[in-house]
């Protein structure tokens, strides 16, 4: 379901002492299954933006469509939005609270009225979905580890089948290849459902891999907002409000600024082995 | 001179069942012997689970070894009246930096450490100072740290750690939660207290672009220490990080792809200078 956004503001502490403007002048439009990266430094605004995206926050001022209905009419059916759009926290295994792993993961669905069978269901199709083995579904979430807890935890929000996924730094803290695990589930994900996923991360590396557009917050306003290799391109001014282009987008830079006649879009491991290949003339 | 000595330690979780019984125990630390010399970077590397920040925490006596002996600065954390002295030898930084901040601001907060040593006031000040300045972040002494970045808050928290006059500090991922330019300056501040206060740093961390500083990198896996050499040596050998559950740097990564599309490079380059220098030579 797509989602407008319309010249959104929000200020924190309104009228006190405290008054910050968290988000200026936001105009954005997520149409229906892309695969969105939201980048920004600390305080940048995309932890506040996501936030209004299933209405935890409300805006001070603009408007918000879902699926073409204003969410800040009156009578707009909230809870029904956040069903349709799964917010996945920084760290989300806080969270996790059910004797085991499956009630955990049922807890969603079950809130949604889904019957019994529906919502066991949904468990089990969620629990595979992000690829953990059927031995931890008894299990406490307690005892498993941290790339694992963060799985159930993002297990329990897709077995409420979301329309729109939002994940806030969902690899925070995990191995690499825990890592590499959980985006490579979402972008099957997002593959398979057509569903739309936004991706919050300071990884420039992750997102350039994975996202077909990419939004960068600076300030509480929208600074670019384009597609990976336009975006890198930019490399200076990323680097000027806390961000970078991934290294090996500097490698392709370097060589141009040496005299090699190459394409300097790259964004990707890939990318960059096949310009330098190229470059090279092998 | 060597500052920190594990000998042959194991540690074992115990599970406790409702009745508060030990039901089963796990190994988090199989037979570690570990050498790191006065003024050394050493990273470790370990994915989820590895024992890492297990080992970590024998550092400053937080755990004791169930087997083995460990000695930090020549004291055995075995030894409870040694528990002070070792937890002024040896400081530890967290992942995250709202979890170690408790001071309204940020002079006050760095000040803590120093104070509950009973260190004299005026020395407190001095010890402030010096620490603030030498985390880049005396211009802000006088602010509440709430409203610092995450990468200053958690230099803050080192600043609090140095303030201490620690012989090394112990970083548990300090840069998991910051973004591209909290990560650079934390990192740049770590390097700084390795390189001109001399301080031994033990780095923990996922990030492989960090460990490229490091005098030598450590490899746990189930306990063990299974890999162990200087960052070209441990990132040379790409496939065999991949089993661990690891990674190399991206431009490390890179160059492993093009010497196997043909161009003769050598494995093992860190940054991308190195990396554009040598595919100049190919020219």
């Amino acid at each position: 379901m797509p989602v407008k956004i319309e010249n959104l503001n929000y200020i924190y502490n309104e009228d006190t002492a405290f008054e910050k403007k968290a988000l200026e002048n936001i105009d954005l439009e997520l149409p229906d299954g892309q695969f969105i990266g939201i980048i920004g430094h600390t305080g940048s605004g995309k932890s506040t933006l996501i936030q209004h995206l299933n209405g935890l926050i409300k805006a001070t001022s603009g408007t918000i469509f879902y699926n073409g209905e204003n969410i800040y009419r009156d009578g707009y059916k909230m809870r029904e939005l956040r069903n349709q759009v799964g917010l996945v926290f920084q760290y989300p295994e806080h969270q996790l609270f059910e004797v085991d792993v499956f009630s955990d993961v049922c807890f969603g669905p079950k809130n949604q009225g889904l019957s019994p069978e529906e919502v066991e269901a949904r468990a089990y199709e969620a629990l595979r979905q992000v690829g953990l083995k059927e031995k931890y579904y008894k299990k406490s979430p307690f005892e498993l580890s941290g790339g694992q807890k963060r799985r159930v935890a993002i297990a329990g929000i897709l077995a409420m089948h979301p329309q729109v996924l939002i994940l806030d730094e969902p690899t925070a803290g995990l191995d690499p290849r825990g890592r590499d695990d959980i985006l490579n589930q979402i972008a099957k994900l997002h593959k398979e459902r057509k569903i739309t996923v936004i991706l919050v991360s300071h990884s420039m590396e992750d997102i350039a891999k994975y996202v077909e557009r990419i939004i960068v917050m600076n300030a509480g306003t929208v600074m670019y907002d384009g597609v990976p290799k336009d975006i890198f391109g930019h490399y200076k001014e990323l680097e000027e409000i806390g961000l970078a282009a991934p290294q090996v987008t500097y490698v392709v830079k370097a060589l141009e600024e040496k005299g090699f006649d190459i394409d300097t879009t790259a964004t990707t491991v890939e990318e960059a082995k096949a310009a330098i290949l190229q470059a090279l003339g092998k | 001179m060597g500052i920190i000595k594990v000998n042959k330690i194991s540690y074992d979780y115990i599970k406790y069942g409702e009745e508060g019984k030990a039901e089963s125990t796990i190994r988090a630390i199989d037979g570690v012997d570990l050498h790191i010399q006065r003024g050394d970077f050493v990273a470790i590397l370990g994915h989820n689970g590895s024992g890492k920040s297990t080992l970590a925490k024998h550092i400053n006596a937080i755990l004791l070894p169930t087997e083995g002996t460990l000695f930090v600065d020549g004291k055995d954390t075995g030894q409870e009246k040694n528990l002070w002295d070792i937890r002024q030898t040896a400081g530890m930084v967290f992942q995250n930096p709202d979890n170690q901040i408790i001071g309204t601001v940020v002079e006050e907060d760095v000040g803590f450490g120093p104070e509950n040593m009973g260190v004299p006031s005026k020395e407190i000040w001095e010890r402030v100072e010096e620490s603030l300045r030498s985390v880049g972040m005396w211009e802000y002494r006088t602010h509440s740290p709430n409203k610092l970045s995450g990468g200053q808050k958690q230099r803050v928290a080192i600043a609090g750690v140095v303030a201490m006059h620690p012989k090394c500090i112990v970083l548990d991922e300090p840069t998991a939660m910051l973004d591209p330019t909290g990560r650079k300056e934390v990192i740049r501040t770590i390097r700084a207290l390795n390189q001109v206060e001399d301080v031994t740093v033990i780095l923990i961390t996922h990030y492989m672009e960090e460990v490229i500083y490091a005098d030598k990198v450590i490899v746990m896996d189930e306990g063990k220490v299974v890999m162990q050499g200087t960052p070209r040596e441990i990132f040379s050998q790409v496939d065999k990080l991949k089993e661990f559950r690891l990674d190399v740097p991206q431009v490390t990564l890179l160059t492993h792809e093009l010497k196997n599309a043909g161009l003769e490079l050598p494995e093992g380059i860190l940054s991308v200078d190195e990396l554009v220098e040598k595919i100049c030579l190919l020219k």
